[in-house]
């Protein structure tokens, strides 16, 4: 292929992966750029171009033990759910930008301890970017001259310009912001992007060797069976061989949070914890799909080429040799996905580790201290620049003249052995108290030097020297230094025996070390935050331990410098906000102190924001004790406002459970007054008749006596209805007052209707109204006659009071329902308005509208019909929708 | 002769009083309610109004309004005749325009004293 169409191809290529992050920057609130398929997506970023060509060499020479890599971090997922969330969480609650910020943060924000955690990725992690870029050059080199594809020690230009390319883009969307622990949307989203474009061709590589070269899965087997090595590599060597597995797949299940890049995508550009529930599941089936084909592509390689090539690429020789020049393309893009991927994310979290952790702490805090926010920003994004450019620019002159000598695999593993080293710190920290500063730093120099002696010295001896003799006799030809079978383990290769070597030493001194002294107390205070992340939670920057003397003015014009004044007056505002603290307060308390330190911890790393606050704060030591008691009280005194706050809670509510019992109060109390006022009331208007016409009577000489007669008929009237009226009262009040004894038994009711209608049949008579009783069968139900009669005679001398003389009409009706007899009383006078349809079994429903309604009777009638029928369980209401005139029903049980 | 319009929903108690006006020489006239109240004042013009307050469709309240609000009827003296008794009541009934509030149950010789007195 013309070399000039290819840098076209990869032109574009780039101009599309750079249109992507910009256009993600720029609609950063889209649901396309915050989901959980991205985060998932960019976790893929482990698969580099070791996944993607690396794979197929290590399964062609070694057979299956390519899986090693992935079955790690596969196994390691399940726990993501209980460590990754606790990383997480405390990274966001510390505003952690590296793994570097967030060791050295755990062992007390140490400075050394950061700076010595950059420096152990910088140096892992340079020479896997520039494997990196020798896999382009190289699949470069193949793509365009067909002739000659084999491994080529060319300095090939094109490579340093993608490199410096590559640079370019970290640098833009890399530092948008000076704040580092926040997410960079935009390479997020091209990583995500690039994993489903090398998965994909990936794939399509893989169906094509698998199905249009060979004749599917099973061919390829049979005729890779037939090969010299066949059995060597597809069968399991025994104990010694599985010692090897072991130790590879402990060392990937490291690697997965460990790794800068890994770090960078699973925690720091974390959204949401519940993203995790996703990963968990889907990134071992992306991890699955990548391998599927990866055996197949190494048996095909193994069968198409006799040795003669480099074995790492297979996936895109074989197209190649079969002319198929767009797939191999298509290949080549992949791969070149693969690596854009993780040489971005890997600068930028290296950049930020370079930056934060060693070059401003250690040499640009004077300048801060005397530089304006504008000033600052730019010398931070500027350090931040410079950092990505010589990165990549060292790993390009690392490959020129080191990595050509090994594979994609090799590197890699050398790489991942070098990370591992901050496993024991950074697990056992989690979970663990008592690790300490000094500890982890002699545990982590240990293990460096181990694997140094035991993998890195070799090497370099070799490429020097260009002999082997280091490694066959040992230091000094001593046995049992040689460094690939130290102390006689001879069984090992020399990856899992470095790192089996070197994790030994570092965890061992580091317990060791950590048992025998005591950390000091800032030490404590930051395990015990990281440690019990969940209880510390709540408390915030409550459970910063800090003792002395600084001013809110310093503090501010400290934070002036880095964030600006707007900036700096939002922040400050809104902690006082959340702590209820005056603005006019003038000293500074441990929260504020914590809260700033965090503040400027994401722009210039943890230690520079500890050791520029520390400038203008008075410390005073504090004693391991005395950090354990303030962070045992700080617990209490939350454990007791909650208890207060549950107290409070239920004391409102008992206050309102009161207001509303005296509410109730007031209104019965309300009723009762009206009651009595309504009583007193109608007993005064026949009191007063009688009285008036008794006057009338003695005074009255000359009255005829027709006229006298009549007076003394409405006396005695009137004395009947006020007794009518007592009787009333007292009966209401009995049968409110559940004293009425029932005399309950089983009677006919059609009986006890027709004695009702007996009784009050004369005064219809003599009204000329009708009153017809529906008997049908005999309806049996348990009540007291004599109430029940007085209810009927209620209900049928309202009836009657109501119809039209001559032309009125009064049915009654009983009838059996489900679980009660239903007694209907119907007339045909003007009927019941609606409005006191709701009120008229209300004693004295007059009261209500006190001025107007005049009782006709006592005005208690069917208060008393009401209680009488509720004392029996039954219920009385008025049919509303009944025109004709008036419908009562009223249902006693059976 | 006087007029008297006694307004009274208790046909027992205006009997008493109908037939204790008359005697005394009183032109007396009888409404159920309020509305009759109003329509009988408006034509007969009494001198002075005997008026129930608790009483169908328009209460004694309403009527005494109405009459106040009348040029020709605002001359009429009115007597409330009621069985509210509460302090509050009779504030009311006073503060209105009523010119006297006499409570239920009252002795008819002083009733008929306290409207002459009213009268002259």
């Amino acid at each position: 292929m013309n070399n000039y169409l290819l840098i076209s191809v990869i032109i574009v290529y780039l101009a599309f992966l750079f249109l992507i992050a910009f256009w993600a920057e720029k609609n950063s609130k889209s649901k396309w750029v915050n989901n959980p398929y991205i985060y998932v997506l960019s976790l893929a970023v482990y698969c580099s171009a070791w996944t993607y060509y690396g794979s197929v060499g290590i399964a062609s020479q070694s057979g299956i033990s390519f899986l090693t890599i992935y079955l790690g971090p596969v196994i390691s997922l399940p726990l993501w759910i209980l460590v990754m969330r606790k990383i997480i969480r405390v990274s966001k609650q510390h505003k952690i930008s590296s793994i570097a910020d967030f060791i050295s943060l755990r062992y007390g924000n140490n400075r050394f301890l950061g700076a010595l955690v950059t420096v152990i990725c910088v140096f892992a992690i340079v020479p896997y970017i520039s494997l990196q870029l020798k896999a382009i050059s190289e699949t470069f080199e193949i793509i365009t001259d067909e002739t000659s594809y084999v491994s080529t020690t060319i300095l090939d230009d094109s490579t340093f310009y993608i490199a410096v390319l590559l640079a370019i883009f970290v640098a833009f969307f890399g530092t948008q912001a000076t704040d580092a622990s926040q997410r960079r949307k935009g390479i997020m989203t091209t990583v995500a992007v690039e994993s489903i474009l090398k998965l994909v061709f990936f794939l399509v590589a893989g169906i094509y060797v698998t199905f249009f070269l060979f004749d599917g899965t099973s061919d390829i087997y049979q005729q890779a069976s037939q090969l010299d090595n066949f059995e060597k590599i597809t069968s399991f060597n025994g104990l010694e061989s599985g010692f090897n597995w072991m130790f590879i797949i402990m060392l990937s299940f490291f690697a997965i949070f460990l790794l800068p890049r890994q770090f960078h995508v699973a925690v720091v550009e974390n959204d949401r914890e519940r993203y995790l529930k996703k990963a968990i599941w889907m990134f071992p089936l992306y991890l699955l799909l990548f391998n599927v084909f990866v055996i197949f592509i190494a048996w095909g390689g193994n069968l198409s080429f006799q040795g003669d090539v480099n074995q790492d690429y297979y996936t895109l020789l074989l197209p190649l040799q079969n002319n198929n020049i767009v797939l191999a393309m298509t290949v080549f893009l992949g791969g070149f996905s693969a690596v854009i991927s993780m040489v971005v994310v890997s600068t930028l979290a290296l950049s930020t580790m370079v930056s934060n952790n060693l070059v401003i702490p250690y040499g640009f805090l004077d300048k801060f201290i005397q530089g304006n926010p504008e000033k600052n920003t730019n010398y931070i994004k500027n350090i931040r620049r410079i950092s990505i450019f010589s990165l990549i620019i060292i790993a390009y002159f690392f490959y020129v003249n080191f990595s050509y000598e090994l594979s994609l695999y090799s590197i890699g593993l050398i790489s991942f052995v070098i990370i591992a080293q901050l496993a024991p710190s950074f697990f056992i920290g989690l979970f663990w108290n008592r690790g300490s500063a000094k500890a982890v730093k002699t545990g982590m120099m240990i293990g460096v030097l181990t694997v140094g002696y035991t993998l890195i010295l070799p090497f370099v001896l070799n490429v020097l020297r260009g002999n082997n003799s280091f490694v066959e006799q040992g230091l000094f030809g001593i046995e049992l230094l040689k460094p690939y079978a130290f102390l006689g383990i001879d069984f090992l290769s020399p990856e899992a025996h470095s790192f089996f070597w070197s994790m030994f030493l570092n965890t061992s001194s580091f317990l060791t070390i950590s048992l025998l002294s005591k950390g000091n107390y800032r030490e404590r205070n930051y395990a015990e935050m990281f440690i019990n992340s969940s209880n510390y939670a709540n408390l915030q920057d409550g459970a910063f331990v800090w003792k002395g003397e600084a001013y809110v003015s310093d503090i501010r014009s400290m934070l002036n410098r880095f964030l600006g004044e707007k900036r700096t007056e939002r922040a400050l505002h809104l902690f006082n906000m959340k702590y209820g603290i005056s603005k006019e307060e003038e000293m500074a308390d441990a929260r504020l102190i914590n809260f700033s330190e965090k503040l400027l911890t994401g722009s210039i790393g943890s230690a520079s924001a500890r050791i520029l606050i520390g400038s203008v704060a008075k410390e005073e030591p504090v004693s391991l004790l005395e950090v354990l008691k303030i962070l045992e009280e700080s617990k209490e005194t939350i454990a007791i406002n909650k208890a207060l706050k549950e107290k409070s809670e239920e004391l409102t509510q008992l206050t309102e459970q009161l207001k509303t019992a005296n509410t109730e109060l007031l209104e019965q109390d309300r009723i009762k007054d009206e009651f009595l006022d309504t009583v007193a009331h109608e007993l005064k208007t026949p009191i007063t008749s009688i009285k008036a016409a008794s006057e009338v009577l003695s005074d009255g000489h000359e009255m005829p006596p027709e006229l006298k007669t009549k007076f003394l008929d409405n006396i005695v009237n009137d004395s009947d209805r006020l007794a009518r009226l007592i009787h009333n009262i007292l009966d209401l009040e009995k049968l409110s007052g559940g004293h009425d004894q029932l005399e309950i038994r089983t009677n006919q009711i059609n009986k006890t209707i027709d004695k009702a209608i007996d009784g009050i049949s004369q005064m219809a008579n003599h009204k000329k109204v009708t009153i017809v009783h529906q008997n049908g069968t005999a309806i049996f139900a348990n009540y007291d006659e004599d109430r029940m009669l007085q209810v009927l005679t209620n209900l049928l001398s309202n009836a009657l009071k109501f119809s039209a003389p001559h032309k009125g009409a009064i049915t009654v009706l009983a009838h059996q329902k489900q679980e009660a007899v239903e007694v209907v009383v119907e007339d045909n006078g003007k009927g019941i308005p609606a409005e006191d349809a709701n009120y008229i079994f209300d004693k004295f429903y007059q009261a209500k509208h006190q001025n107007i309604k005049k009782p006709q009777g006592s005005g208690l009638g069917l208060a008393i019909s009401k209680k009488i029928i509720e004392s029996h369980h039954g219920k009385i209401w008025i049919d509303k929708k009944y025109k004709k005139g008036a419908r009562f029903l009223f249902t006693i049980p059976k | 002769m006087k007029k008297i319009l006694i307004v009274d929903d208790e046909p027992n108690i205006v009997m008493s009083l109908e037939y204790t006006f008359k005697k005394k020489n009183f032109e007396v006239y009888i409404a159920r309610d309020g509305g009759e109240a109003l329509h009988i004042a408006k034509e007969k013009i009494p001198d002075i109004v005997l008026l129930d307050i608790m009483m169908p469709n328009v209460d004694g309240y309403e009527t005494l309004k109405k009459i106040k609000s009348n040029k020709s009827l605002k001359g009429i003296k009115v007597v409330f005749l009621s069985a509210k008794n509460k302090a509050s009541d009779i504030e009311k009934g006073l503060q209105m325009g009523a010119d006297k509030y006499i409570t239920k149950p009252f002795s008819v010789k002083k009733l008929v004293l306290e409207i002459n007195e009213l009268l002259n």
